[in-house]
C-alpha cells in the first residue's frame, strides 16, 4: 500500500487532475495500484513515474484479467517503442479514457484503435471478424459459424459504412457509436 | 521471383513480404498527405528513370483491365487487389490516419481551435491549383510545395492555445485524444508566460472582466470538483455498486441506483416535513385527549395503538396558532405579544410545507426525466442494430471470470438473434400467421385484463366486507386482513401473467419485458385505485365522528409493512428456494434470474404508498427510507448468493429512462390527484387534525389570504395572486397551450434534422464512389507505368541475352500487354 514514501505530491496530484479532467479520477489510487506491480525496492515516488511495468503484469491486474480486449487495450495505451509495457502516466491514461468522465469523443477514439486489431487506421472485414471472435468466446465451439459471420459483418458494413469502401473508419465508427447512448456507461473501468 | 538484372536498380519500394509493406502506424513521422507526394514521386521517376520492383501479383482472372473505370482488377476473393504504391497511398488518406496518426489529430484540433477563435463556420477553401480536392477533413490543406511538418503544426497549435481563454483552453485539451504527456506539454506551453500580463493590463476593463470571469469559472470548477469528491467519499455503497457492476452488468446495477434515486427523492420529501411541521407540534406537544394504550408489540405491524396518538399521524396536530403569545383576549382589545415568541400558524404550515414539498418533488422528477430521457434518445437510434450490438455491448465493469463468460454467451445469443430476426423480416410471414399471432395476442392480453378485473372486484369485496363488520379494539390483528390480500393478490399476479405470456411469441425480446411490465403496473395500480376510493369514499362516511384520517393513515402504514414482509418472502421464495430446489431436485446448473422489472415496479408501488400517505401520516416517508435501506442490503445479499444476470438484453439507459417516466406517470401523479382531491373535496374530520373546524382543508389557506387582505395594502399583491393566477383557470390553460406549442415545434425540429441526416448519407456514398473511382484510376496509372518500364526492360534483356533461356519468361511478361 506504501508508506509515506510513495504518496503523490500534492502538487503532482493537482497536475495531473487538471489534465484528465476530473477529480474523480483517483490519481492517489492509481499510484497506488501502479506501485503494488512494482518490484519493493522500486516504490519510491521518483522510481516509480519513470519505471515501466511490463504487459503481464498489467494483465494480471482483476479489472483487466478477464477481458478479451486485455493485450489490445494495453497495446494501444503503451507508448515504448515495442509496445510491450507501460509507465505510469500510460496507465493514468488509461483509466482515464476509461473513466466517468472522459467525454464520448475520446472514448470512442480510443475504442475505435482498440478494435483495429491490425493498426491500419481502419476496421476491414478481418478486423471485424476477430472483434466477433472476441466478444463470443474464446474456444471453438463459442465462435459463430462461417455462414453467420459473413452475414453479421454484411449487416454491419451495411448499417455503418457510408462510404461505401468496405471498411469502417474513424467517423463512420463515432456515427455509430454516437447512436448508442448506453456506450459511454459500459466503455468504463472503475479501479 | 523476380529475376534480378545487371544493373544498378534504384529501388524506391523494397520487395519484401507485403505485412511490412504498410506504414507503421504509430509510425509518427507519418504525417497525413495530399496527393502531393504522389505527384511528386511520378515526376522524380518521371526524371530518373529508375527501376521498380514490386511485388508480383498474383494471378488475376479474365478481367483484363481495359479502360473501363469502374472495373477494378479483382482477386481471389473477390476483394480489389492494388499494387503497392497504391496502398502506401491509401494509409496516408486523412480518413484513414486520423484513427492513429498524432501529427493528423494535432492537426485536426489546430483547425477545431482556429474555428473557434474566428467563430466562423468553414476555414476557407484555399487556391486548389493543380492537385485533387481535398476530401472531408476540415484541414486547412497547405497546398504549396512547403508541406508542414508535425512541430510546425504543434507550434501553431500552442499559438491558438495560448489565444483562448483559460477555460476554453482546458475544455480544448480535454477534449484531445492525445496522451497525459503530450497534453501536459501543451498546457505548459500555451499558457501566457508572466510578461504578457503587463501587456494586458492597458487592454483595459474588458479584461478584467474576461479575467475576473475565468477565475470565477475556474473557482467554481474546482469548488464542483472538490464537492463532487468528497461526496463520492460520503457515499457508502461506491463498493457494493462496484461489486455488483463487476459481477452482474449494467442491467442488474441500474436497478440498484434506482433505489439510490428513491432514496434521494423520499429524503428530499422529509427533510420540510421535519423542519416545519414534525419538529415543532413535537416541541409543542398538545393536550393528551385521553388514556394512552400500552405498548405492545403489534403496534409496530398494525400502526395503531400506541403510534396513534403520536407526531406519526394527522390526528396528533393540533390546530390553532403555537406559541401565541396570549391564550385569548378578554375584552376583545389586542394583547401585547411577549418578547421572543413568534405564532406559528399549524394548520398552515400543514398545508404549504405538504404543498411545497410536492411541487419540489414534482420538479426534480420532470427535471430527472426529462434529463434521462435526452441522454436516452438518440435519432435514428433504432436501426443499424448489428453494428451497434458488436460495438457498444461489451460492458467493461464486468471482472469476474465467469461474469465474462456468461457475458460472451449472452452476446451470442443476441447475435444469433439479431441474425435470425434480420433473416425473418426478409421473409414475410404469411396472412395466415399474422391473423394467428394477433389472434393469440388479443387472447393472451384478454385473460390478462380478466385476472386484473377479478383481482379488483375481491379486494372491493373484502373491503366492502371489513366495513360491515367494525372492529373492536382488542382485534385490531384483524384489520390486517386487508392489507394481506392485496398483497398476495399482488404477488401471485405477475406469476399467473408470466405464466399466459409462454402462450405468445414477440418478436423481439425487448418487446416482451415492456408488456410485462405494463400489466403488472395495471394491475397494482387497478388495485390501488379500488383503495383510493374505499378509503375517501366509503370509510369518510363510515367514520363520521371518529377521526378517519387517522384510519387511512393507519390502512397504508400497514400496506407498507405488509408489502415488506412480502418482498422479503419473495426474495425468499423466489430466489434462495428456487434455487436450493433447481439445484438439488432439478438438478440444473443455471441459477434463477434476477427479476429486474419485477422488482423495479415493487420499488414504485412502495413509493407510491409513500406519496398517498404522506398526507395522513407525516413520518411515513421515514418509514420508507428505513424501508429502503434494509431492502438494499437484503437484495444485494440474495443476488450475490443466489441469482445470475438475466439473459435477455437490456439496454441500461433505456430502462432508466422508463422507470423514471414510470414514477411520475401512474405513480406520482395519481399520488398528487388523491391528495388533491383530499384538500380540496373532502371535509376533515371535526374530532382531531389541524384542519378540524374547516369545511375542507384547502380553506385554511383560503382564511389566511382573507387575513392578509384585511391586513392592509402592503401585502395586497399575495391575495391578488392567489385570486388571479391560482384561482382563475385561465393561466393555465395558457400555460398548457405554450407546451403544446413548444413540443410540436421540437417534433417538427426532429423531423427535419432525419431529413437532412438521410441527404448527408446520401452525399456521402456518392463521394465514396468518386473515390473509388480515383483510387482505380491511381491503381491503373501505377500498371500502367509498371507495364511500360517491363516493356523496356525486357525489351532490353532479349537484346543483350538473345538466345537464353530467359525468353519464355519474358516473352510471357511481354505478353501480358495493356
Amino acid at each position: 500500500m506504501g508508506g509515506s514514501g510513495s504518496r503523490l505530491s500534492k502538487e503532482l496530484l493537482a497536475e495531473y487532475q487538471g489534465s484528465t479532467l476530473t477529480g474523480s479520477l483517483p490519481s492517489a489510487r492509481a499510484h497506488r495500484r501502479f506501485c503494488e506491480l512494482l518490484p519493493q525496492e522500486h516504490r519510491s515516488v521518483e522510481e516509480s513515474l519513470q519505471a515501466r511495468v511490463s504487459l503481464e503484469q498489467i494483465l494480471s491486474l482483476p479489472e483487466l484479467k478477464a477481458n478479451p480486449f486485455k493485450e489490445r487495450i494495453c497495446k494501444v495505451f503503451s507508448t515504448s517503442p515495442s509496445r510491450d509495457s507501460l509507465s505510469f502516466e500510460d496507465f493514468l491514461d488509461l483509466l482515464s479514457v476509461f473513466s466517468d468522465t472522459a467525454t464520448p469523443d475520446i472514448k470512442s477514439h480510443y475504442a475505435f484503435r482498440i478494435f483495429d486489431f491490425d493498426d491500419d487506421g481502419t476496421l476491414n472485414r478481418e478486423d471485424l471478424s476477430q472483434l466477433v471472435n472476441c466478444l463470443t468466446g474464446e474456444s471453438e465451439d463459442t465462435r459463430l459459424s462461417a455462414s453467420e459471420m459473413k452475414q453479421l459483418i454484411d449487416n454491419i458494413l451495411e448499417e455503418s459504412d457510408i462510404d461505401r469502401d468496405g471498411t469502417i473508419n474513424l467517423s463512420e465508427f463515432q456515427h455509430v457509436i454516437s447512436r448508442s447512448p448506453d456506450f459511454a456507461s459500459s466503455f468504463k473501468i472503475v479501479l | 521471383m523476380s529475376q534480378s538484372p545487371a544493373f544498378v536498380l534504384n529501388v524506391l519500394e523494397t520487395p519484401e513480404d507485403p505485412e511490412g509493406q504498410e506504414p507503421s502506424p504509430y509510425d509518427e513521422s507519418e504525417v497525413h498527405d495530399s496527393f502531393h507526394q504522389l505527384i511528386q514521386e511520378q515526376s522524380r521517376w518521371v526524371a530518373e528513370e529508375g527501376l521498380e520492383l514490386q511485388q508480383r501479383q498474383p494471378e488475376t482472372g479474365a478481367l483484363g483491365a481495359s479502360g473501363s473505370d469502374h472495373e477494378t482488377m479483382l482477386g481471389p476473393e473477390g476483394a480489389p487487389v492494388y499494387s503497392m504504391a497504391t496502398l502506401r497511398i491509401l494509409a496516408s488518406m486523412p480518413s484513414r490516419t486520423i484513427g492513429r496518426s498524432r501529427g493528423a489529430i494535432i492537426s485536426q484540433y489546430y483547425s477545431r481551435t482556429v474555428k473557434l477563435r474566428r467563430r466562423a463556420g468553414r476555414p476557407q477553401l484555399r487556391d486548389m491549383g493543380r492537385s485533387a480536392r481535398p476530401s472531408l477533413r476540415l484541414y486547412d490543406l497547405e497546398l504549396d510545395s512547403a508541406v508542414l511538418e508535425e512541430e510546425e503544426k504543434r507550434g501553431l497549435l500552442v499559438k491558438e492555445l495560448q489565444g483562448l481563454t483559460a477555460a476554453q483552453r482546458d475544455h480544448m485539451l480535454r477534449g484531445m485524444p492525445l496522451s497525459l504527456a503530450e497534453k501536459r506539454c501543451l498546457r505548459s506551453e500555451s499558457r501566457p508566460p508572466r510578461g504578457k500580463h503587463r501587456a494586458q493590463r492597458h487592454r483595459g476593463l474588458l479584461s478584467c472582466c474576461d479575467q475576473l470571469r475565468d477565475s470565477c469559472v475556474l473557482a467554481s470548477h474546482n469548488l464542483g470538483l472538490a464537492l463532487l469528491s468528497g461526496l463520492q467519499a460520503l457515499m457508502p455503497w461506491h463498493y457494493a455498486l462496484k461489486r455488483i457492476g463487476g459481477r452482474f452488468g449494467s442491467s442488474v446495477l441500474s436497478y440498484f441506483l434506482f433505489l439510490k434515486t428513491l432514496l434521494a427523492f423520499n429524503t428530499l420529501l422529509l427533510l420540510p416535513l421535519l423542519a416545519f411541521i414534525v419538529g415543532v407540534q413535537a416541541a409543542f406537544p398538545p393536550a393528551p385527549t385521553g388514556p394512552v394504550p400500552a405498548f405492545t408489540g403489534l403496534e409496530l405491524l398494525t400502526g395503531g395503538g400506541y403510534l396513534t396518538h403520536s407526531v406519526m399521524y394527522y390526528g396528533y396536530y393540533s390546530n390553532a396558532t403555537l406559541n401565541q403569545p396570549c391564550a385569548s383576549p378578554l375584552d376583545g382589545s389586542q394583547c401585547t405579544p411577549e418578547a421572543g415568541s413568534l405564532p406559528y400558524s399549524m394548520p398552515l404550515a400543514y398545508l404549504f410545507t405538504l404543498g411545497a414539498a410536492f411541487f419540489i418533488t414534482c420538479i426534480t422528477l420532470v427535471y430527472s426525466m426529462s434529463r434521462s430521457f435526452g441522454e436516452s434518445y438518440r435519432v435514428g437510434s433504432t436501426s443499424g442494430v448489428h453494428a451497434i450490438t458488436v460495438f457498444c455491448s461489451w460492458d467493461y465493469k464486468v471482472t469476474q471470470r465467469w461474469a465474462t463468460r456468461l457475458q460472451h454467451d449472452n452476446i451470442r445469443t443476441q447475435l444469433k438473434e439479431l441474425l435470425a430476426e434480420w433473416q425473418s423480416r426478409q421473409h414475410r410471414r404469411s396472412a395466415c400467421g399474422q391473423l394467428r399471432r394477433v389472434a393469440v395476442l388479443g387472447l393472451v392480453w384478454l385473460l390478462c385484463l380478466g385476472t386484473t378485473l377479478g383481482c379488483t372486484l375481491a379486494v372491493y369485496t373484502f373491503s366492502e366486507l371489513m366495513i360491515k363488520s367494525p372492529v373492536s379494539a382488542e382485534r385490531e390483528a384483524v384489520l390486517l386482513l386487508l392489507p394481506l390480500v392485496v398483497c398476495l393478490l399482488n404477488l401471485g399476479g405477475p406469476y399467473l401473467f408470466r405464466i399466459l405470456a409462454a402462450l405468445e411469441r414477440h418478436d423481439s425480446p425487448v418487446l416482451e419485458v415492456y408488456v410485462a411490465i405494463c400489466r403488472n403496473l395495471i394491475l397494482k395500480m387497478v388495485t390501488l385505485g379500488i383503495l383510493c376510493y374505499h378509503w375517501l369514499g366509503r370509510r369518510v362516511g363510515t367514520l363520521k365522528d371518529q377521526c378517519w384520517e387517522n384510519f387511512v393513515g393507519q390502512e397504508l402504514y400497514r400496506l407498507m409493512v405488509m408489502d415488506f414482509i412480502f418482498t422479503l418472502l419473495d426474495t425468499l421464495l423466489g430466489e434462495l428456494v428456487w434455487r436450493l430446489f433447481s439445484e438439488k431436485q432439478l438438478k440444473r446448473k443455471g441459477k434463477p434470474e434476477f427479476d429486474i422489472a419485477g422488482n423495479v415496479l415493487e420499488l414504485i408501488y412502495g413509493q407510491t404508498l409513500t406519496w398517498l400517505g404522506v398526507l395522513f401520516s407525516p413520518l411515513l416517508p421515514a418509514m420508507q427510507i428505513i424501508k429502503l435501506l434494509l431492502l438494499f442490503y437484503i437484495k444485494k445479499a440474495s443476488l450475490m448468493a443466489n441469482c445470475q444476470a438475466p439473459r435477455r438484453p437490456w439496454k441500461a439507459s433505456h430502462m432508466s429512462t422508463v422507470f423514471i417516466s414510470l414514477l411520475c406517470f401512474p405513480s406520482f401523479l395519481g399520488a398528487a390527484v388523491f391528495l388533491c382531491y383530499a384538500v380540496w373535496q373532502v371535509k376533515p374530520s371535526s374530532t382531531c387534525g389541524p384542519f378540524r373546524t374547516l369545511d375542507t382543508m384547502y380553506e385554511a389557506g383560503k382564511v389566511w389570504v382573507r387575513r392578509l387582505e384585511k391586513a392592509g395594502p402592503r401585502v395586497s399583491w399575495l391575495p391578488w395572486i392567489h385570486r388571479y393566477l391560482v384561482e382563475d383557470t385561465f393561466p393555465i390553460y395558457l400555460v398548457s397551450a405554450l407546451l403544446l406549442a413548444v413540443i410540436y415545434l421540437n417534433i417538427q425540429v426532429v423531423k427535419g434534422q432525419r431529413k437532412v441526416i438521410c441527404l448527408l448519407k446520401e452525399q456521402i456514398s456518392n463521394e465514396g464512389e468518386d473515390k473509388i473511382f480515383l483510387i482505380n484510376k491511381l491503381q491503373r496509372v501505377y500498371e500502367r507505368k509498371e507495364k511500360s518500364r517491363e516493356a523496356g526492360q525486357s525489351q532490353e534483356l532479349s537484346v543483350l541475352t538473345s538466345g537464353a533461356n530467359l525468353g519464355p519468361v519474358f516473352s510471357v511478361k511481354c505478353g501480358r500487354g495493356p
